[in-house]
């Protein structure tokens, strides 16, 4: 049977009792095995057995030798990983089981001159993703559209954001949910891998568009505010990017708490193991009253703007323009439409005139003049001008706006009836330079403290701007630049500080800021501002002026005069800017500004202080195309002015701080 | 020369017989040992079951219970019915390889397991044991001169290839390449003369670069794993990686029983099976993973000793390829959770969770311990 052959543990003597083979069994089976092999045949098979075994011996222990070297492989494997390079895997474990996360802190408030909230901060439900908790960022995205619809510009931004952020940084899906979508959300949380449920705030502007262009808007950071502060990299945080919100963002925004987190490897949480608390943003207290903001910009119309200081420390207390915007927008995002809307608009919705549009002065500008005038020393108080109705100089005829002419005219009543010849030739006497040193003191054409970023300067042309553009300076331009016309930009609230000025002799500078974190930051009294330098001689006799130009009956704004009630006199003056040269043939066909289209008839001006003896308010007012100043913009100073003497009796330094009713709303 | 050999030889006398003689001929030691590693695998699984004992320690300390008994009424059978059975035994894995490959459970793109009612079993570990048992059978009355006929070799080297080519099959490449491994080694201490390995060994390299074409792609992504971890550290290289971690933090003594970190936040893989060891080093440190090392290279020596104390070449090959079979458990798992070669699933025996793999184990032993028991049985010396 050859399988049994091939087998070898086929018992060859056919002997089938494995615990009693009968070869094995005694002196019998020795023998038989004997007679089967052969004595030597015996000894043979034992040698044999014994050279295997001495074989299968050495083998063994090579074998063996080689496993030994295996695992002793397998020690120095452990002592390089536990031993030497431990310090190094225990950071790394430990980096793995720690997260610290920011604790925003609460954007601080913007009160107003009463403590009133003019920016705060409400509750928002919000669905943040986090990329590194899900597998398949698209298939959370996709299971989230079917309860909060996603559009796909959406889906897009946050599948940008999760290539571009850290996987570990929570990014903002969705704001502003409502309560049923945040239970549906709760409710499909296991589809929702990656999606956790938070509570943000969000930025409240309660007066809307009335305060947007002095408190701006925040909206979320770009790559260019990224400063270092981790705070920045938070999803929904916000910086300011406009008005007090952006010049005060820092103090605003905080500084960031932190805890630090026991996380596992799927990013839970497991326990906190440290905290470390925040600062929360400082409210800042500012000086505009917003009722009478409000007032001043329900009686304006579009293209007017209206600057209302406290003229003896150069509070800001209403700066008015129309039309405005609401800031509340950016909160959740400004559509391309509605964008393209405030942007495209003739309008300029976004941009705050009062800082950023730039006018000729006109004759507003005349007080500035006569000053240079008198310090220079090219004239008297007293010395009278003639004023035929135009003043010829080389070919060129320089018109008066009264064409009979004012006759002969000293200062105060040049002032008074606006007299064109007049300043012409002071003008003309001073020099241009002398001129704009002078404006620049009235804070003309040089940057304000204006809490408001982006504020133009506005320009004051001297001979050497002039040179610099490559062109000569005549006397003639001299000669226009004496009526406040010419290249003249100023903004409304440089003409309202130059009328603080005037008013007050210092140099007090416009400012917003009235107190940070409950604490009042700038000197309220006139005494904390440097004097101009001007002899209160000239000062008193400008005052007297302007006096005269509201209360008098030459005065080109007699009517506009303080109703008694009030108790007080302004001071002012009138300016009417030409915005489309006159050419000669029209002025002789017999011109009318009336008849001229909206957008070429004459600006409006007036500037004023009051009450004229003890000054409190500084005003400015701007009407685009508003055809006259006293005709326009005077009555509208007045109203202004009645307004603020009702709201704010003298100029009653308001308390610094929120208002007690205030105290415990919003955050 | 053995006298007590030449005696018994002589005399006829057999330790062999009756049940209580052979229970006291199981070295107790043994056990106790495997009940050590094993209490090192309940204390382990405690804790990677969140430090309790539900899920996996429980059900470790029942299944090494019913593995002990298992193992000890296998020391009890004759080695020589073993023996007689090692051939039927063979043809029974080949049978449960293939029936794998028509019926199995896929894990991993791979057909691994055959549900045997709750038993979860994976033929290609049981298939190892079989083909040790087979060609000790083989080899067992072969002289040095009819080892080294090439002739006589091909048989076996047949037995080794048809299991390794289903096991590729599967595919499993680790698993292949330990069971050819196991082959090598018993072919080694049966005498196979050492330049049949050196042409093997050429050609292996000569046909490693064309098989590495064949690879599926999970098997090449470990293989650059391997070279490369940080390459994709949150895919494939995320094991690897994690399990460095855990073992360097672990330090010298470890950050204690149930204070693993890296174990307890879910860093590591599959901890309570493939890296089971890292977390045992995490808590215990170098102190704690030399110490159980240590204890498994034992049972690798025992293995060894056993096969010296044989006095048949049958039970010495079952000795030398079981142990090595151990050694290759605990070398692969070992070096694979340090990093030091690709990952595969291989768990560590006695301490990973796992019922097929205590199974399997347990019956090794069993076998090894009959070797031993039955140590002096006469039967078969070498022929030409």
């Amino acid at each position: 049977m050859n399988w049994r052959r091939a087998w070898p543990f086929a018992d060859q003597t056919g002997g089938s009792s494995l615990l009693a083979p009968a070869e094995r069994r005694g002196l019998l089976g020795l023998l038989r095995r004997r007679a089967q092999t052969g004595f030597s045949g015996m000894l043979g098979v034992r040698r044999e057995e014994e050279r295997r075994r001495g074989i299968f011996t050495r083998r063994a222990m090579a074998l063996g030798g080689l496993q030994v070297a295996a695992l002793g492989f397998l020690g120095t494997r452990l002592w390089k990983l536990q031993a030497e390079d431990g310090d190094r895997y225990k950071t790394l474990a430990e980096e793995n089981r720690l997260s610290a996360r920011l604790i925003p802190p609460p954007r601080g408030r913007v009160l107003d001159r009463q403590g009133k909230v003019v920016a705060g901060n409400r509750l928002n439900w919000r669905a943040l993703l986090v990329a590194e908790h899900t597998q398949d960022v698209s298939a959370t995205l996709e299971n989230f559209s079917r309860i909060v619809p996603l559009a796909d510009h959406e889906r897009a931004r946050i599948e940008r954001e999760v290539r571009r952020r850290r996987r570990f940084v929570p990014l903002m899906v969705r704001e502003f949910l409502t309560w049923e979508e945040m239970a549906q959300i709760e409710v499909n949380a296991p589809d929702l891998p990656g999606i956790l449920i938070d509570v943000g705030t969000t930025r409240l502007y309660p007066e809307a568009e009335h305060m947007a262009h002095v408190v701006g808007y925040v909206a979320p950071p770009a790559e260019r505010d990224m400063d270092g502060d981790p705070l920045l990299e938070l999803p929904g945080i916000r910086v300011g990017r406009l008005g007090v919100e952006k010049f005060h963002d820092k103090i605003l925004r905080g500084r960031a708490g932190a805890v630090q987190l026991e996380v596992n490897a799927v990013g839970r949480v497991i326990r906190e193991l440290d905290r470390r608390e925040g600062l929360q943003g400082q409210d800042v207290q500012i000086s505009v009253d917003t009722e009478l903001q409000k007032a001043i910009r329900n009686r304006i119309q579009e293209g007017t703007s209206v600057v209302l200081m406290d003229a003896r420390n150069g509070e800001v207390l209403a700066m008015a323009t129309q039309p405005s915007f609401d800031p509340n927008i950016f909160n959740a995002g400004v559509s391309a439409q509605q964008w393209r809307q405030w942007t495209s608009s003739r309008s300029t919705p976004l941009i705050n005139k009062c800082t950023n549009g730039l006018y000729a002065p006109g004759s507003t500008f005349k007080m500035v003049v006569a000053l240079a005038a008198l310090e220079a020393k090219v004239t008297t108080p007293g010395e009278a001008v003639y004023c035929p109705g135009h003043l010829d100089f080389g070919d060129t005829r320089f018109h008066c706006h009264k064409r009979a002419g004012h006759g002969g005219l000293a200062m105060r009543g040049a002032i008074m009836a606006s007299c064109d010849i007049y300043f012409y030739e002071m003008a003309k006497r001073v020099g241009i330079d002398r001129i704009a040193a002078m404006a620049n003191r009235f804070g003309l054409g040089v940057e304000l403290d204006i809490e408001l970023p982006g504020s133009r300067k506005g320009l004051v042309p001297t001979r050497a701007w002039r040179q610099a553009q490559g062109k000569p300076w005549s006397i003639g331009d001299t000669i226009v630049h004496g009526i406040g016309q010419g290249f003249y930009q100023l903004t409304p609230l440089a003409m309202a500080t130059m009328t603080a000025r005037l008013a007050t002799g210092r140099a007090v500078q416009p400012h917003l800021t009235r107190a940070i974190g409950g604490k009042p930051v700038r000197g309220s009294r006139p005494e904390d501002w440097p004097s101009l330098g001007i002899p209160e001689r000239d000062l008193r006799l400008i005052r007297d002026a302007m006096y005269g130009v509201v209360n008098e009956g030459g005065g080109t704004a007699n009517k506009a005069r303080l109703p008694s009630s009030v108790g007080a006199q302004m001071a002012g003056k009138t300016g009417t800017t030409q915005v489309k040269r006159i050419s000669r043939e029209q002025r002789e066909r017999g011109f009318r500004a009336e008849n001229l289209p909206r957008e070429y008839r004459p600006h409006a001006l007036f500037v004023a202080y009051a009450p004229h003896d003890n000054p409190v308010f500084a005003v400015s007012v701007i009407v685009e195309h508003g055809m006259s100043g006293s005709g326009t913009a005077a009555p509208l100073a007045r109203d202004v002015l009645v307004e603020a003497f009702t709201r704010l009796p003298r100029g009653l330094p308001a308390p610094i701080g929120p208002r007690v009713a205030d105290a415990g709303g919003t955050r | 020369m053995s006298g007590t050999y030449e005696k018994r030889l002589l005399t006829g006398r057999d330790r062999t017989n009756g049940l209580l003689t052979k229970l006291w001929q199981i070295p107790w030691s043994f056990v106790l040992l495997i009940g050590l590693i094993a209490g090192v695998g309940y204390v382990a699984l405690y804790s990677a079951g969140g430090g309790g004992p539900e899920p996996y320690a429980t059900k470790h300390a029942v299944r090494f219970g019913f593995g002990l008994v298992m193992m000890l009424c296998i020391a009890l059978i004759d080695i020589r019915l073993i023996a007689k059975l090692a051939w039927l035994g063979y043809l029974a894995g080949v049978g449960l390889l293939v029936l794998v490959l028509l019926h199995g459970n896929v894990g991993k793109g791979a057909q691994r397991w055959i549900d045997i009612g709750p038993l979860q079993l994976q033929p290609s570990e049981l298939m190892k044991i079989l083909l040790v048992l087979a060609l000790a059978a083989w080899f067992h009355r072969a002289s040095w001169e009819k080892v080294g006929n090439p002739l006589f070799l091909i048989p076996p080297a047949i037995l080794v290839l048809i299991p390794v080519a289903l096991i590729l099959k599967q595919p499993n490449l680790g698993t292949a390449l330990i069971t050819a491994m196991i082959g090598g080694a018993v072919f080694f201490a049966a005498g196979a003369r050492l330049w049949k390995f050196a042409i093997i060994a050429a050609g292996v390299a000569v046909a490693a670069p064309i098989a590495y074409d064949h690879l599926r792609d999970y098997q090449k992504a470990r293989i650059t794993t391997f070279l490369d971890p940080e390459s994709d550290p949150l895919g494939a290289g995320y094991n690897i990686i994690q399990s460095k971690i855990a073992l360097g933090s672990g330090g010298m003594f470890g950050k204690g029983f149930l204070q693993g970190t890296q174990g307890h936040l879910n860093f590591l893989p599959e901890k309570q099976t493939d890296f089971i060891f890292t977390m045992i080093a995490e808590e215990f440190g170098l102190a704690g993973a030399l110490v159980v090392l240590s204890l498994l290279a034992l049972v690798v020596v025992f293995c060894f000793l056993v096969a010296f104390r044989s006095k048949h070449q049958f039970g010495r090959l079952v000795a030398i390829g079981l142990g090595t079979n151990f050694f290759l458990y605990v070398f692969v798992n070992v070096a694979m959770v340090t990093g030091s070669i690709p990952v595969g699933g291989v768990p560590l025996p006695l301490i990973s969770h796992g019922g097929s793999a205590m199974l399997t184990t347990m019956l090794g032993f069993g076998l090894l311990l009959s070797v031993y028991v039955h140590r002096d049985a006469e039967f078969g010396v070498a022929r030409d």
